[in-house]
């Protein structure tokens, strides 16, 4: 009994070694970039890896495998491979292939973030051909010390999404890029909104998407209040800035839409509300305008915010193809960058996910964004109010805390205390990182 | 029969055979537990020595005991405040301790005040790091209230279990489906059942008279007992089984002889069943414990520290300050103060239950 089960763990040992044996040699063919092929052997081509934040966004995802599967078609010299993230792990994940220095060659990065990946050396400067690059909008491509890091396939814009049967009820006027509404107007309509009692809330701020969301969003409501993020001059002190006399009255004005019952504090991020009828007003991207439009037909309306006092702002620039700075197949990812920027897969972003399309030629092509069609007011948004969030490796940190300021507005802290606590926070911060020079 | 080289190479005793055999076997544990788990505490331990980032071009430098400084300083200051406007008495403080001002409390962030009885005089505590300090409060308070809660509603459960009811596997495996939901999906759903409109507000406004419904998870007083008792919720079934298994192993013939000498159920409990699952009891308020003071998942799911610091955790506290803040060398010494705690915790729970018996 003894002898035969010793045979048999043997033997199993054995298999496994076998086993591991063949899974590490196919492991070695199919490891990413570094791997190189013979040249003229068409069999195998230089594989080029890359990672995409968009995991689970089922069409945006779709589009990029159908880009990456007609470049590998097109061509024998490289194969692109890819690898999906969740978004909100995406940045983590970088981070942690940086530090063991196993990054993909082509990443995709968040416009505001790109600044901090460059400086941290995540990134190297990739150079597209220049008729590309100047066709596409500002928002759609970074730059970093004056050079090219990341170039995408859209934009993406906001807006204040309301029917048009709700602002009838209250006697509300329609406010156009030329003619936003005013703070006070702005005001009358939540409390209007509010008295009918038609709505569980006047607004949904999105306030249940933590994270960049609350920057991206926020940040111009506040510059258009006079406030900003941090020193552009110089990028080495928010104190003056984020707590301004102006950011403070931002944060007043903010935080009181929420004390007055106008807004959730508690608000969660499936943002269904709108489309269901319990909340009247919508601050929402134009990624998610489809699905209203398709619901709401002929009674939704894409309106600018308001003018707070420098114009209505919206935030600007989104996802964007560079390229990491231990790739070896530089040659091979800037191809594909360029190829992925072609007016069609333009087009099929912007049709599928409803993103401004990152040039005219393309926007042309898609009838909602054509002068005349169903969302081109957001293109008017952001080429008239798009405004950049602060270019500088300092950004992730200014992100974490300008959300935790916010957070403590929303539920009830003192404005110009939170905003003083953030501006020390973020000085103490630079101070300590070197200023992120 | 055997040569001296070949004594060597074949231990003729069984026992040094099977001392080496239970070494081989045991290796690869070992080996993987010294790579992913004592070899990043002593990597942590060493940057809470340095002001390391998680992304920088420069090398980190060693600092010594600045981070601990920075971490654990407290101080008292008073300035002048204004009945009427309370921003007053914050500016006069931030005099001193905005960066820019350069002062020996510069840095610092504001813990608690107190005023005067006229309103014009507000003392300060400030701290290098204020968030520590409420996220040492928040952890300790969550540790507190969480293992009596779940250890005894375990106990509870466990012995309902034991009994001779109907059903005993089907109510185990009920009880115990929280456990294995991953924590981010019980959290998730828990936001969900805490709103405004949600299942909470609704079983609650069903069963007491005149209830206002409250969104828990956004008011500083009750985002906390709501997480506490979700967490509970959740863990409760784990330390069931543990009970169980402690309840098991206590013989029948006392409970016989219990009867027999005429007690009740309450009798019983105190005079057989607590005295035999002692060791059941440390081992679950040890887990416990520890499983609490680590508290982490819920809040970066639910409520991200919020609202205004009360569900802030020091694990919480130091994820942020490391990978959101980029101070992996803080953090570190963050991570060094916290395992510091939860091993004199654990080992004054070992020597206030030893000497119990």
């Amino acid at each position: 009994m003894i002898k035969t089960s010793r045979a048999l763990l043997a033997a199993s040992a054995a298999g496994i070694l076998v086993l591991s044996g063949c899974a590490s040699a196919t492991d070695d063919s199919s490891t990413s970039s570094g791997s190189t092929s013979g040249g003229g052997s068409s069999a195998s081509a230089t594989k080029v890896s890359m990672w995409s934040h968009a995991a689970g966004n089922d069409l945006e995802i779709a589009t990029v495998k159908e880009a990456i599967a007609d470049f590998n078609a097109s061509q024998a010299d490289y194969e692109v491979v890819l690898e999906e993230f969740p978004q909100e792990s995406y940045n983590d994940s970088i981070a942690a292939a940086a530090a063991s220095n196993t990054l993909p060659c082509i990443v995709d990065v968040d416009g505001p973030i790109m600044p901090n990946w460059a400086w941290a050396g995540y990134m190297q400067p990739i150079s597209i051909d220049s008729a590309l690059e100047d066709s596409l909008l500002p928002g759609a491509k970074g730059y970093y010390n004056g050079e090219l890091y990341a170039a995408g396939a859209w934009d993406a814009a906001l807006g204040m999404l309301v029917r048009q049967s709700t602002l009838d009820a209250v006697g509300a006027r329609v406010p156009t890029v030329d003619n936003p509404w005013t703070k006070d107007e702005f005001d009358a309509l939540l409390a209007a909104i509010d008295a009918t009692g038609d709505y569980d809330y006047a607004i949904d701020w999105g306030n249940g998407w933590t994270g960049e969301w609350f920057p991206y969003a926020f940040s111009p409501l506040m510059q258009s209040f006079g406030g900003d993020l941090i020193d552009r001059t110089t990028f080495e002190s928010s104190d003056g800035v984020i707590n301004s006399p102006e950011a403070v009255a931002f944060g007043e004005w903010f935080g009181s839409t929420f004390a007055n019952g106008y807004a959730n504090p508690a608000q969660t991020g499936d943002r269904t509300e709108f489309i269901a009828g319990t909340i009247a007003l919508q601050y929402n991207g134009n990624w998610a305008v489809k699905d209203a439009a398709e619901a709401l037909g002929d009674d939704l309306l894409i309106l600018p915010p308001p003018d707070f006092g420098q114009g209505p702002k919206i935030g600007a620039a989104s996802w964007q193809f560079g390229v990491s700075s231990s790739c070896d197949e530089v040659e091979g990812a800037t191809e594909f960058i360029e190829f992925i920027l072609q007016d069609n897969y333009i087009v099929a972003f912007a049709n599928r996910i409803g993103l401004i399309p990152a040039t005219a030629g393309a926007a042309a092509e898609v009838p909602s964004y054509a002068p005349g069609g169903e969302f081109a007011d957001f293109v008017t948004f952001s080429n008239d109010f798009g405004v950049l969030r602060p270019p500088t490796p300092a950004y992730l940190v200014i992100s974490t805390i300008y959300e935790k300021a916010v957070a403590d507005i929303i539920n009830g802290a003192n404005a110009k205390q939170a905003l003083d606590a953030a501006a020390d926070e973020i000085d103490a911060n630079l101070a300590d990182n070197d200023f992120y020079r | 029969m055997t040569t001296g080289i070949q004594s060597r190479l074949f231990p003729a005793s069984l026992k040094a055979k099977s001392a080496r055999a239970g070494f081989l076997f045991v290796l690869p544990a070992v080996g993987l537990m010294m790579l992913f788990l004592v070899a990043p505490v002593i990597l942590a331990f060493s940057l809470g020595f340095t002001n390391a980032k998680f992304a920088s071009p420069k090398d980190p430098e060693f600092v010594g005991l600045d981070n601990f400084t920075e971490m654990l300083s407290l101080a008292q200051v008073s300035v002048a405040a204004d009945p009427s406007d309370e921003n007053v008495a914050f500016d006069n403080l931030r005099e001193l301790t905005k960066p820019a001002a350069q002062t020996q409390y510069s840095g610092m962030q504001v813990l608690a005040e107190s005023y005067n009885d006229g309103g014009t005089q507000a003392d300060f505590t400030i701290a290098g790091d204020a968030l520590f300090w409420k996220s040492l409060r928040n952890t300790f308070v969550f540790a507190g209230v969480v293992a009596p809660l779940q250890g005894g509603l375990a106990l509870a459960l466990a012995l309902l279990i034991n009994s001779r009811i109907r059903g005993k596997v089907f109510f185990r495996t009920i009880y115990f489906m929280p456990v294995v939901t991953s924590m981010v999906v019980v959290s998730i759903l828990w936001i969900f059942f805490y709103q405004k409109d949600g299942l909470a507000n609704v079983l609650l406004d069903a069963v007491i008279p005149g209830y206002e419904p409250v969104a828990f998870l956004a008011e500083p007083s009750l985002a906390l007992p709501a997480i506490i008792f979700m967490s509970a919720w959740q863990g409760v079934g784990f330390h069931m089984i543990i009970w169980l298994a402690g309840l098991q192993t206590i013989p029948g013939e006392l409970y016989e002889a219990a009867t027999v000498d005429g007690a009740n159920k309450w009798e019983q409990f105190k005079a057989v069943t607590w005295p035999g699952l002692q060791t059941t009891f440390v081992f679950v308020l040890i887990i416990i414990s520890i499983q609490a003071m680590g508290l982490f998942t819920q809040i970066n799911v639910m409520t991200k520290g919020g609202p205004l610091d009360s569900t802030t955790t020091i694990v919480f506290h130091l994820f942020r300050e490391g990978f959101r803040k980029n101070e992996i060398g803080y953090s570190s010494a963050i991570a060094i103060v916290f395992f510091v705690i939860v091993v004199a915790i654990s080992i004054i729970q070992r020597r206030l239950t030893r000497e119990r018996d």
